[in-house]
């Protein structure tokens, strides 16, 4: 297995609405199978990644109903990625920005997501091996 | 030797900006650091041989490492074994790579 | 570790934040300790003019009292000690004169934005 590293990793973007959700997603897979530990910092439409209320849907142009579809739900895919960091001895620590929740009234997270701040930003990334920002347009 | 990964996610169809980077590569190149332009999501569409990928094989040209996103090239159909000159495919593992060397990563 | 932030999106949701979000997390992360510099380019550099104005919105009978005063917010980070650089040409390819700017931006050249990025440890793209 790879060393171990600490990546941390800064979003804005809610989901559905671009391809850098799916990109940061596939980069904090393959860093979970390595075992890392993955700090995730979710800035403004990004703390609606974990949301906990999203569900699924039927799609009726396909024909296919709530099962078949199998609908893309992120906060299942997150809650499926800090199950494989554990598995593999690493972490995902998930922080919400605290103000970005309050004004979209997304505090309904997922488990292991936390409540934070820009200082939590700057700190996990002081305390990793490398930071990577991922902003949005 | 500084290493840099700059990561395209922009395409000059869309986006009269992806000059940033390659900029950014040849300042950096020029400068003896080890540089590579990564392309990811739409930034691959230019990849194809004439679809405005002269730069990106200028580019090659100085000594940059010019890589595209496998998955984003098989999603949008691109023949990894018919990219632009000095273009080669490959995998996401590159970013993650790049971040645990410690390399300065810049998503564009 | 000495972080260069490259700024280039300008007024996304500026209105409704009541700030740059990205200069706020900037003002932020200084108040935390952070050691910062900011390269505004493209579009941001329009955010050092002095003279911008989003105030006086109204919807039906909710007006908005807190507009973004994003110039000012710049100002203030450079006197909390983050440096301020915008690229040259970028102020010049949109019409702006430099004595419109705040007074504590230092132009860089685009040609030297890559000699300043080796400067610093760290470098995000917002």
């Amino acid at each position: 297995m790879a060393d171990k590293k600490t990546i941390t990793i800064a979003i804005m973007d809610a989901p559905y609405e671009n391809a850098r959700s799916t990109t940061t997603l596939r980069l904090i897979d393959l860093a979970a199978k390595r075992g890392y530990n993955i700090n995730v910092f979710a800035y403004e439409g990004a703390v609606l990644q974990p949301f906990a209320a999203q569900t699924p849907h039927p799609n009726a142009v396909h024909g296919r109903s709530v099962e078949e579809e199998n609908h893309f739900i992120p906060k299942d895919a997150i809650a499926a990625l800090m199950r494989e960091a554990e598995k593999n001895g690493g972490k995902i620590d998930w922080v919400n920005c605290g103000l970005c929740v309050d004004e979209r009234g997304a505090a309904n997270a997922i488990p292991g997501v936390r409540r934070g701040s820009p200082a939590d930003f700057w700190q996990l990334s002081e305390a990793s091996d490398n930071t990577l920002v991922i902003a949005t347009r | 030797m500084p290493r840099y990964l700059l990561i395209e996610s922009r395409d000059p169809f869309d986006s009269n900006d992806t000059r940033f980077c390659c900029d950014l590569a040849r300042q950096l190149a020029a400068a003896k650091n080890d540089v590579t332009l990564f392309l990811v999501q739409n930034g691959v569409l230019p990849v194809r041989p004439g679809a405005r990928s002269a730069d990106l094989t200028s580019l090659a040209g100085t000594g940059v490492k010019v890589l595209a996103d496998s998955f984003s090239l098989k999603e949008r159909g691109i023949d990894e074994n018919r990219l632009a000159s000095g273009v080669a495919a490959a995998p996401l593992e590159i970013v993650l790579d790049a971040l645990a060397e410690g390399a300065k990563v810049i998503w564009h | 570790m000495k972080t260069l932030s490259i700024v280039e999106s300008a007024y996304r949701a500026t209105i409704e934040e009541q700030d740059d979000t990205i200069v706020w997390i900037h003002g932020a992360m200084k108040g935390a300790g952070a050691d910062l510099a900011v390269l505004l380019r493209g579009n941001a550099v329009n955010y050092l003019v002095q003279r911008q104005d989003a105030g006086g919105l109204v919807f039906g009978d909710w007006r908005q009292t807190q507009p973004p005063r994003i110039a000012s917010d710049l100002a203030a980070l450079a006197a909390k000690g983050v440096d301020i650089c915008y690229v040259a040409e970028d102020v010049a390819d949109r019409g702006i004169e430099r004595n419109e700017l705040i007074n504590s931006a230092q132009p860089v050249a685009r040609a030297a934005v890559g000699e300043l990025v080796g400067r610093y440890d760290r470098v995000w793209y917002w």
